[in-house]
C-alpha cells in the first residue's frame, strides 16, 4: 500500500554551496572528486574555474557558487568537484561540501512559485522538504550552459 | 544489456572490412590494367577480389550485391580468357563498376536502399562487352562444357611425357568411363594450417558430379613416426568428364597455392599409361614417385608445364605468392585511442613518481633511480608504438581520388590522367580521413579550372589527356601531399581583377605573384568564368586552407603560367603528440607548437618601440616585427610596460607572417600528448588544444595564428584570473 508500483521514485545528491542546500538528481552524477587546481581558461566567464585533469581526459570545472550568483568561497580541502554528465559531455561542479543522498518519490517534488526575473537564473526545476529543510534540486541543462546560449 | 556483440554481426562487420580490401585490390588491379601491365596474375587478382565479394555477399544473403557481382564477374572471366582486351571503354567500365560495386558493397553495409536503377544501366553496358563472342558464354556457370572445351589434343603432347605418364592411375575397373577429368590433389601442411579441410573440397567436388576418389596413404610412416602436423595424403579423383573445367577450378579456389593440384582431361585410354602400371601395384608404385614425397622438383613439375598452356593462365600457382601479404591484424580504433590515452596517463604517472623519487634524495645511482630511468625509455618507446599503430598508408585515400578525378572529368568533359605517388607513405587515421574533403575539392578545382580544354591544349603544344599528380612523401618529420596539374597555371591577372571587384584588395594594390596567388585562399574568390556543377558554388579554396590548418597542417601554392599549379600541403605526423616548447607565462605553464618557433629573442629596453599606444614592435636584425604580449593578451595580467630583460619568441606562421610573443620564461621542448577542449559551453581565444603535465596539471596549447588573429579585436584583461589566483592560488 505504501509502495505503489506506479510510484516514481528518484534519489537526489543534496550538497553546500555558500552555506545553501541544493540538490542533483543523482543519475546525472558519475563521481565525486576532491579539490585539484585548475588550469584558468583566458578569457572564460568568471563562473569557469578552469580544466582539470580528469584521468586523461580535461574537465571543465565550474564554481557553482558563481554561476548561482552567491559569494563565492575560499577554496579548502573539503571542497569537492561533482562530476555530472549532460547530454554525453562532463562537466565539473565546485561546491562546498556534499552531504547526503537521499531517496524520495518524485510526488514529493514542488514547482518553485514563479518569481524568476532572468531566465538565465532559473535554475531551480523542483523544491523539496527533508527533515524540516528546503531543498532546491538543480536543472543541469540550465546550470550549464550552451555555448549558442551565451553566444546570443 | 549482458552481451552488447552480436557473434553474426561480427562476422558480418567483418566482411565488410574484408570487401574494402578486396575493392582496394580490385582497384589496383585496374590500374594495373589500365597501364598494360602484361602479368596476366592481374586480371586473376581482379577476378578474385570480385568473386570473393560475391561470395561473402551470398553468404549473407545481400542479393543486390551477388548480382551485380556475378554478372561483372561473367565479363571479367572474358578478359581472364583472352576473348575482351582491357582497354579503352572496357576499362572506363570496369572501373565506373568497381565504383559502382564499392557503392552497393556500402549501401548494404549501411542498410541503405541499394542505386538498383544505375546497376541495370551499368551492368547492360557490361552485358554488351560480352554481345560479340557466342551468347551463350555469358552464362558461364550454366553453360554445357562445350562452350569452355580446351585444346587438349593440343597440350597433351606437352604434358603427356613430362606429367602424366608417371603418375599413378587408378585402376581401371574403378575408372569413369572417358573422357573424364583426373585430379590429383597433394596437399601441403599450409593447406590445414590455415583451416582447410580436404574432405569438404572432395564432397564439394562429388556434388559437381559422379566422382571416383581414391586416396593415397603410402606415404603415411608408423604411427610412432607420425608427426601430425605433417601432410601425408593425397587423393585422385576421377570426375565425369561433362563438367567445365572452370567449375572443378572454382572448388579449389580458396586453397589456392596451399595444395598440389592438377587436373587433367583423359580422352580415352590411350592417354594413360599401360593398365599394368595400375590397380593391383598401384600403392607400392606411389611411393616410388617423386610426387608422394613433398620435394620441391617433383612439385615444380606441373607449375612448369603452364606456360605452354594459353588455356591454363589462371592457375594459381601465382596467387600464393601475391597473396603473402604481411599478415596484419584489425583493431577497433577506439582501442587504439584507450591505448594512447592509458599511456598518455602511463607518461603522467611516470613523471609524478619521478618527482616524488627526487623528493626523498635518493643516490643518482640508486637502483630506484636507474630502474625510473629505464621506466621512462620503455614508456617513450611505447608511445612511439602506439603512434605507429595509428598510422596508415594514403593508399585508400589517393584510391578515392581516382575515382573523384574519373566522375569529375566525365563531367566536365576533359580527359585527366591521375598519377600518383608514395601510396605507401603512413600517417595518422585520424588525419587521412579528415584530408578526404579538402583532397577531394582540390582535386575538382584543378579538374575543373586547372586544366584547359583538349583544343588549348594542343595549341599549346600538350597533349591533349591532362596528368594530375597526387603525391605524398615524408619529409623531415611531416607529411608532404602534392596535388599538380599540367594545366594553364594561375591567371594571375584575372584573379587580380577578381579580388578588386569583389573588394578584397584596392585597386592600386600592387602585389607580387605569391602574394597574389595566395588571393585564392580568400573567402569569396573564384576565377572561374562560370560556374560549374562541379566547383565554384562559394565554397573555396578558404574552406580547404581552413580544413588543412585546423589539422596543425601548411598549404602553400607554387604556379607557372602554361605549366601548371601545384598545392603542397604539409601535415604532422599524427594528432595524438605534438613537438611543443613548455613557456611559462603569468605563472601558468603554456605549450606552444615547437613548428612556428624560429628562435627566443632576449629583449633590452632599445629593442622595442611603440607604434601607437597598445601596439609594440621589436626589431629583429633590421626588420620590424609586431610583438604581443601573452600574457595580457589571455587576460592573465595587465600589459608589461617595461621590456627591459623580458624574453620573446620569434615565430612564423604559415603565411610568412613573423611576429614576437612576450613570455616570462622557457621551461621545456618536449612531446606532449593533445588533450581535446570540450567547447560546448566554452571556447577560449588563442588555444587549440590541452596537454596534460608530468604533475598532472593541464596545460594549455596555443594557436599562434589565432593568437595574432584576435589582437586586431581588442580585448580586456580578464578581472576575474588575479582575484581567483589570490583565493585559490
Amino acid at each position: 500500500m505504501a509502495d505503489h508500483p506506479q510510484e516514481k521514485k528518484l534519489e537526489l545528491l543534496t550538497f553546500r554551496v555558500a552555506e545553501q542546500e541544493y540538490s542533483l538528481d543523482i543519475m546525472s552524477v558519475r563521481e565525486i572528486r576532491g579539490w585539484t587546481r585548475a588550469t584558468p581558461m583566458p578569457h572564460a566567464p568568471s563562473y569557469m574555474r578552469g580544466v582539470i585533469n580528469l584521468r586523461g581526459t580535461v574537465l571543465p570545472v565550474m564554481d557553482l557558487a558563481l554561476r548561482l550568483n552567491l559569494p563565492s568561497q575560499e577554496a579548502n580541502a573539503r571542497n569537492v568537484i561533482i562530476v555530472v554528465t549532460l547530454n554525453g559531455s562532463l562537466t565539473g561542479l565546485l561546491v562546498d561540501a556534499v552531504s547526503d543522498i537521499v531517496a524520495m518519490a518524485v510526488d514529493d517534488l514542488h514547482a518553485p512559485p514563479d518569481m524568476a526575473t532572468d531566465p538565465h537564473m532559473a535554475v531551480v526545476r523542483a523544491l523539496t522538504v527533508i527533515n524540516d529543510r528546503m531543498i532546491r534540486v538543480l536543472d543541469l541543462a540550465a546550470v550549464i550552459p550552451n555555448r549558442s546560449d551565451v553566444a546570443a | 544489456m549482458s552481451d552488447p556483440i552480436d557473434p553474426m554481426a561480427e562476422i558480418r562487420a567483418s566482411f565488410f572490412v574484408e570487401c574494402e580490401e578486396l575493392l582496394e585490390a580490385l582497384q589496383d588491379g585496374l590500374t594495373e590494367l589500365e597501364n598494360g601491365d602484361g602479368d596476366p596474375e592481374t586480371i586473376n587478382v581482379v577476378f578474385r577480389a570480385v568473386h570473393s565479394i560475391k561470395g561473402g555477399a551470398g553468404a549473407f544473403g545481400l542479393e543486390p550485391l551477388v548480382r551485380f557481382a556475378h554478372r561483372y564477374e561473367t565479363v571479367l572471366e572474358e578478359v581472364r580468357a583472352h576473348r575482351l582486351a582491357p582497354v579503352g571503354d572496357a576499362i572506363r567500365l570496369f572501373f565506373e563498376a568497381a565504383d559502382h560495386l564499392s557503392d552497393l558493397v556500402r549501401a548494404c553495409r549501411d542498410d541503405l536502399p541499394t542505386p538498383e536503377a544505375s546497376s541495370d544501366a551499368l551492368l547492360a553496358e557490361l552485358d554488351a562487352l560480352l554481345a560479340d563472342p557466342e551468347p551463350e558464354e555469358t552464362k558461364p556457370v550454366d553453360s554445357p562444357p562445350l562452350g569452355v572445351a580446351i585444346d587438349l589434343p593440343d597440350l597433351d603432347p606437352v604434358e603427356e611425357p613430362k606429367v602424366a605418364a608417371p603418375l599413378p592411375v587408378p585402376p581401371d575397373n574403378m575408372a569413369l568411363p572417358f573422357p573424364h577429368w583426373l585430379i590429383r590433389f597433394r596437399p601441403e601442411s599450409e593447406l590445414y594450417k590455415t583451416g582447410n579441410e580436404p574432405l569438404l573440397l572432395l564432397r564439394q567436388l562429388a556434388q559437381l558430379g559422379e566422382c571416383h576418389v581414391d586416396c593415397d596413404i603410402t606415404a603415411l610412416p608408423a604411427l610412432t613416426d607420425l608427426k601430425p602436423e605433417q601432410p601425408y595424403l593425397n587423393w585422385t579423383i576421377q570426375l565425369d568428364g561433362g563438367l567445365d573445367e572452370a567449375d572443378i577450378r572454382d572448388v579449389f579456389e580458396f586453397v589456392d597455392g596451399l595444395c598440389d593440384l592438377q587436373i587433367d582431361r583423359v580422352d580415352g585410354p590411350e592417354n594413360l599409361p599401360p593398365p599394368g602400371s595400375a590397380a593391383p601395384t598401384l600403392a607400392p608404385k606411389i611411393v616410388d614417385l617423386p610426387r608422394a614425397a613433398p620435394s620441391p622438383p617433383a612439385t615444380e613439375v606441373p607449375l612448369a608445364t603452364v606456360p605452354h598452356h594459353p588455356d591454363r593462365i589462371d592457375e594459381p600457382h601465382k596467387s600464393s605468392t601475391g597473396a603473402t601479404a604481411k599478415s596484419v591484424v584489425r583493431v577497433d580504433l577506439e582501442r587504439i585511442e584507450r591505448l594512447v590515452n592509458l599511456i598518455g596517463e602511463l607518461v603522467i604517472n611516470q613523471a609524478m613518481l619521478a618527482q616524488s623519487l627526487d623528493s626523498v634524495d635518493l643516490s643518482p645511482h640508486s637502483d630506484a633511480m636507474n630502474g625510473l630511468e629505464e621506466f621512462q625509455r620503455l614508456t617513450r618507446d611505447i608511445q612511439d608504438s602506439v603512434i605507429m599503430i595509428r598510422a596508415q598508408p594514403v593508399k585508400p585515400l589517393f584510391q578515392r581520388m581516382s575515382r573523384i578525378v574519373r566522375e569529375a572529368s566525365s563531367a566536365v568533359g576533359k580527359e585527366v590522367r591521375l598519377i600518383t605517388e608514395g601510396e605507401t607513405t603512413e600517417i595518422d587515421k585520424t588525419v587521412i580521413e579528415r584530408l578526404t574533403d579538402p583532397l577531394t575539392h582540390m582535386i575538382r578545382n584543378a579538374i575543373d579550372h586547372g586544366f584547359e580544354d583538349a583544343p588549348t591544349r594542343q595549341a599549346a603544344g600538350k597533349p591533349s589527356e591532362g596528368q594530375l599528380r597526387l603525391s605524398a612523401a615524408h619529409r623531415s618529420g611531416r607529411v608532404v601531399i602534392e596535388v599538380s596539374d599540367d594545366g594553364g597555371g594561375i591567371n594571375r591577372a584575372r584573379v587580380h581583377q577578381i579580388a578588386v571587384e569583389k573588394g578584397l584588395i584596392p585597386v592600386e594594390a600592387v602585389l607580387s605573384d605569391s602574394e597574389i596567388d595566395n588571393l585564392l585562399f580568400l573567402p569569396g574568390l573564384s576565377t572561374a568564368a562560370k560556374s560549374t556543377d562541379l566547383s565554384g558554388r562559394g565554397v573555396g579554396m578558404d574552406v580547404v586552407r581552413t580544413a588543412i590548418q585546423a589539422l596543425g597542417g601548411r598549404i602553400s601554392i607554387a604556379s607557372e603560367q602554361g605549366k601548371g599549379t601545384a598545392f603542397t600541403l604539409s601535415l604532422p605526423l599524427t594528432l595524438a603528440v605534438l613537438d611543443g616548447m613548455v613557456i611559462n607565462v603569468a605563472g601558468e605553464t603554456l605549450v606552444l607548437p615547437l613548428n612556428v618557433v624560429i628562435e627566443s629573442l632576449s629583449l633590452s629596453h632599445d629593442d622595442v618601440q611603440m607604434l601607437r599606444p597598445g601596439a609594440f614592435l621589436v626589431r629583429v636584425r633590421g626588420d620590424f616585427v609586431p610583438l604581443y604580449d601573452l600574457g595580457a593578451m589571455l587576460g592573465y595580467r595587465a600589459a608589461r610596460t617595461d621590456y627591459n630583460q623580458s624574453n620573446a619568441l620569434l615565430i612564423s606562421l604559415d603565411d610568412d607572417t613573423r611576429a614576437a610573443l612576450l613570455i616570462d620564461g622557457i621551461e621545456d621542448q618536449r612531446q606532449v600528448v593533445i588533450k581535446g577542449l570540450d567547447d560546448s559551453f566554452y571556447r577560449a581565444p588563442g588555444i587549440a588544444a590541452a596537454t596534460i603535465l608530468g604533475d598532472g596539471q593541464i596545460a594549455l596549447i596555443i594557436d599562434p595564428g589565432d593568437i595574432i588573429a584576435g589582437s586586431t579585436c581588442p580585448r580586456s584583461t580578464d578581472p576575474g584570473l588575479p582575484e581567483k589566483r589570490a583565493r585559490y592560488g
